[in-house]
Parts: structure tokens; C-alpha cells; sequence
């Protein structure tokens, strides 16, 4: 049977994408953010999953607005790396375990989460900064070292989905996941945030003792974090700091009891306070 | 309608559906600029490109006028705007730099010594003095 192994917390600046595909993350400016994620690359190579969940947003590059599912499954054969305004990522294709997607897809809506199906998207840094962060550089000519499944949240248009529907999706992805026959070892990814605001006069936000607060809470209490009204995030975590509710995602896919192996949390990158955290679901 | 518990905050634009329908046409017209071949076009000619699309004249003008803050006050979102800066070469980072009026290079200093704080922040009563 397909198990979830552990969940990954982790910002996804477009930013850090840049520094890595141009080679300047040894600079001054740089160094901290990247070392963080050195104990994450270990981690991640002793502990490979086949595939992992990946839940982020799309940046208005596969949905504009013309088109604003709430929750977007990925369920195509590949994603290609998008053109977001200045070339796409140098990056390798992403490959999906489409059979594990499509019996999550249904699994999910019987379970009365009503998503929505992409046999065809393309992927942004929302997607792809999170397995770079993760893995390091892979050369768009090689490949990612495991399949992903995406899963897209609308979190421009307001309103994002709630903390709790995001927690329960968790529960309801990880009985997907539990019920696929194959024997498969599955990681969640719930990405984005932390505190930032990239719009109008206040732009620039950061709330380091929130962010922290929020970090202690996804282990120690998440239901209680999960109730946390949109209006909070916008306030104290600046208007774009709203899509940490996709982490709920993440942590409602684990055990109650979880163990925090790693955290990295640094400000700034570009306009962001970056976040990291890694979950191992402890034996219930 | 209930009122919006989101309003009361400062310096901010929460996009939502009210936001989103008076800026449709403004954001698609930023996002095709996804795209080099729209951008080419765009490029070549600003006016003709935008003719495609049925913007009001104040978001037209604002648009070609290239200020920030009133595509926002227009019902742009940053996400969208952000496309017609990357045109123009302008980064998330700087762009915040423009919108917030600090300039460039001292809102950069702001981010290396933590960000604006949310303390005097939070509510549009701590801005009245400033504003």
C-alpha cells in the first residue's frame, strides 16, 4: 500500500529560483537562505520518496483570470516549467504518477471535495522553487529524482480556502493515498508564505514572531491553527502571507503526533520572510 | 452584503471579486505579457496592443503612464502588474520599492534589517497621522 512518509514546509520565492538558475547563491545576500536547506538535501537523500504531493499556488500562469479553481489537480502525464514573464526555469520536466493522481482525483471527490482536473498545465516557481530548494540543481536535462503530483490553490483571488477545508483535504488525500494498492513511499509539500506583502504602501511585511508562532503551532496544535480567519493572515502576515493556508494541507495529511526534525527561518529574501520545516509522523 | 472585516487595513488591496471585476480586463492585459511574443507586440507598439483590450481610459492611461500604485487602485492585482514591470525589467523587490515611495535602494535596506514591522501597521487608524 502507498504511505505518506513526512510533510515539508517551505516557502516558494520566485527569488530563490533566480538565484539558484543564475549561480549567486554562495553571495553574502544569498548563503543563509541556501544553508538552511543543506541539512534538507541530506534529509532528502536518505529518505526519497517515490512521489510527493506537492500543494502550492499558481502565480496566474496555468489559471488568469479568466479561469480560478479553488483546488486543481494535476493529473496530466508531464508539466512543463512555465514562461512567467522572463523564460522559464531552466529546469527539468515534471513527471507525474498519473494513476496515483487520477485514484486521489476520485478519491476525493466521493470524499465531497469537488476538484478540478488538469489533464494539461503548465508549472511556476510556486511548483518548481520548492523540489530546487530540495534537491538542488538538476539540469533541465536530467531528471527531478521523483514523480510529483501537483496540487494548485487558488490563493490570489480572495477568498483563499479556509485553514480548516485545507486540513481536512490533508485527511482526505492521505485515505486517497492509503488506499492505492501500490507500494509506494509518498511525501507532502505544503508551500508558500511566509509573512510577506509584495503590494501597495505597506508592502514589505514581516512578522518573524508570528511566522515563528505559526511554526510551534503546526506541530503542537494544528487543528487550533487551522481555525484561523483569513483576516488574521492579512493583517499580521501581510496580504500575500494568506497563502500559508496551503501548509494545513500538509499537516492535516500527517499523523496528529508529528516530530519537527529541521526548521530554517530567515529574513529576507527579496520581499519574504522564508520559512521551512520538516514533519515525521510519529508511530500512532 | 456583510462588511468586509479586511478594509480596515492599511497600505493594502485585498483583491477580491469586487476588485477583480472592475480590473478584469487591465490584468488580462498584464498576464498575456506572460508571454515573449506578447511582449514583442506590446513592445512595438503600447497603444495598438492595448486597443485589444477593453480597459477604461484611467486604467489605459495608468497603464502607459506606468504608476503602480494606480493600476492597484484600479482593480489590478500584483500578481498581474508584476508581468508589466518584468517588461520593463522591474523585479517583485524593486517594484515594492516604487510602490511604497521609499525608492529602491532603501527599501531594500528595510528587507536586510527585517521588514516593516507590523507594529504601527495594522490598523488604517495607525496610518491617519501619516496619511
Amino acid at each position: 500500500m502507498a504511505r505518506i512518509t513526512a510533510g515539508v514546509g517551505c516557502s516558494h520565492v520566485p527569488a530563490i529560483g533566480v538565484a539558484m538558475d543564475t549561480g549567486i547563491t554562495e553571495q553574502p545576500y544569498w548563503k543563509p537562505v541556501f544553508d538552511g536547506f543543506q541539512y534538507s538535501r541530506e534529509w532528502m537523500k536518505k529518505n526519497k520518496p517515490d512521489v510527493i504531493f506537492l500543494v502550492y499556488n499558481d502565480h496566474c500562469t496555468a489559471f488568469d483570470a479568466s479561469c480560478i479553481p479553488t483546488f486543481a489537480l494535476g493529473a496530466a502525464a508531464e508539466f512543463q516549467p512555465a514562461d512567467e514573464g522572463w523564460g522559464p526555469r531552466p529546469v527539468p520536466v515534471v513527471k507525474n504518477h498519473q494513476k496515483l493522481a487520477s485514484h486521489i482525483a476520485q478519491s476525493l471527490i466521493l470524499d465531497e471535495f469537488d476538484m478540478t482536473i488538469m489533464n494539461e498545465m503548465e508549472v511556476d516557481h510556486g511548483l518548481t522553487v520548492p523540489l530546487s530548494v530540495m534537491f538542488g540543481e538538476v539540469a533541465p536535462e536530467d531528471e527531478w529524482p521523483c514523480l510529483v503530483i501537483p496540487l494548485a490553490v487558488n490563493v490570489v483571488q480572495y477568498p483563499a480556502p479556509t485553514g480548516n477545508r485545507c486540513y481536512q483535504l490533508g485527511k482526505a488525500i492521505r485515505k486517497a493515498i492509503e488506499s492505492y494498492p501500490e507500494d509506494l513511499d509518498v511525501m507532502i509539500f505544503g508551500t508558500g508564505g511566509m509573512s510577506h506583502q509584495l503590494q501597495y504602501k505597506r508592502a514589505g511585511l514581516i512578522n518573524a514572531e508570528w511566522d515563528q508562532q505559526f511554526l510551534d503551532m503546526l506541530t503542537e496544535d494544528p487543528v487550533k491553527l487551522s481555525q484561523m480567519p483569513h483576516v488574521e493572515y492579512l493583517r499580521e502576515a501581510g496580504s500575500e502571507g494568506v497563502e500559508m493556508v496551503m501548509w494545513h494541507v500538509m499537516r492535516g495529511a500527517l499523523n496528529d503526533e508529528v516530530k519537527e526534525v529541521h526548521r530554517h527561518y530567515h529574513v529576507p529574501a527579496s520581499n519574504t520572510a522564508v520559512g521551512h520545516i520538516i514533519l515525521e509522523n510519529v508511530a500512532a | 452584503m456583510p462588511e468586509k472585516d479586511y478594509e480596515d487595513i492599511p497600505g493594502t488591496f485585498v483583491f477580491d471579486a469586487d476588485r477583480s471585476r472592475e480590473g478584469y480586463h487591465l490584468n488580462q492585459f498584464c498576464i498575456s505579457l506572460r508571454l515573449q511574443k506578447n511582449r514583442d507586440a506590446f513592445n512595438a507598439d503600447e497603444e495598438t496592443y492595448l486597443d485589444k483590450y477593453p480597459m477604461t481610459p484611467e486604467q489605459r492611461e495608468a497603464v502607459l503612464k506606468r504608476e503602480w500604485n494606480r493600476l492597484l487602485e484600479l482593480g489590478g492585482n500584483i500578481y498581474y502588474t508584476s508581468k508589466l514591470a518584468a517588461n520593463d525589467g522591474i523585479n517583485f523587490q524593486n517594484l515594492a520599492g516604487l510602490m511604497t515611495g521609499m525608492g529602491v535602494d532603501a527599501y531594500r535596506e528595510m528587507m536586510l534589517n527585517g521588514g516593516r514591522s507590523p507594529d504601527g501597521n495594522r490598523y488604517k487608524s495607525e496610518w491617519e497621522d501619516k496619511e
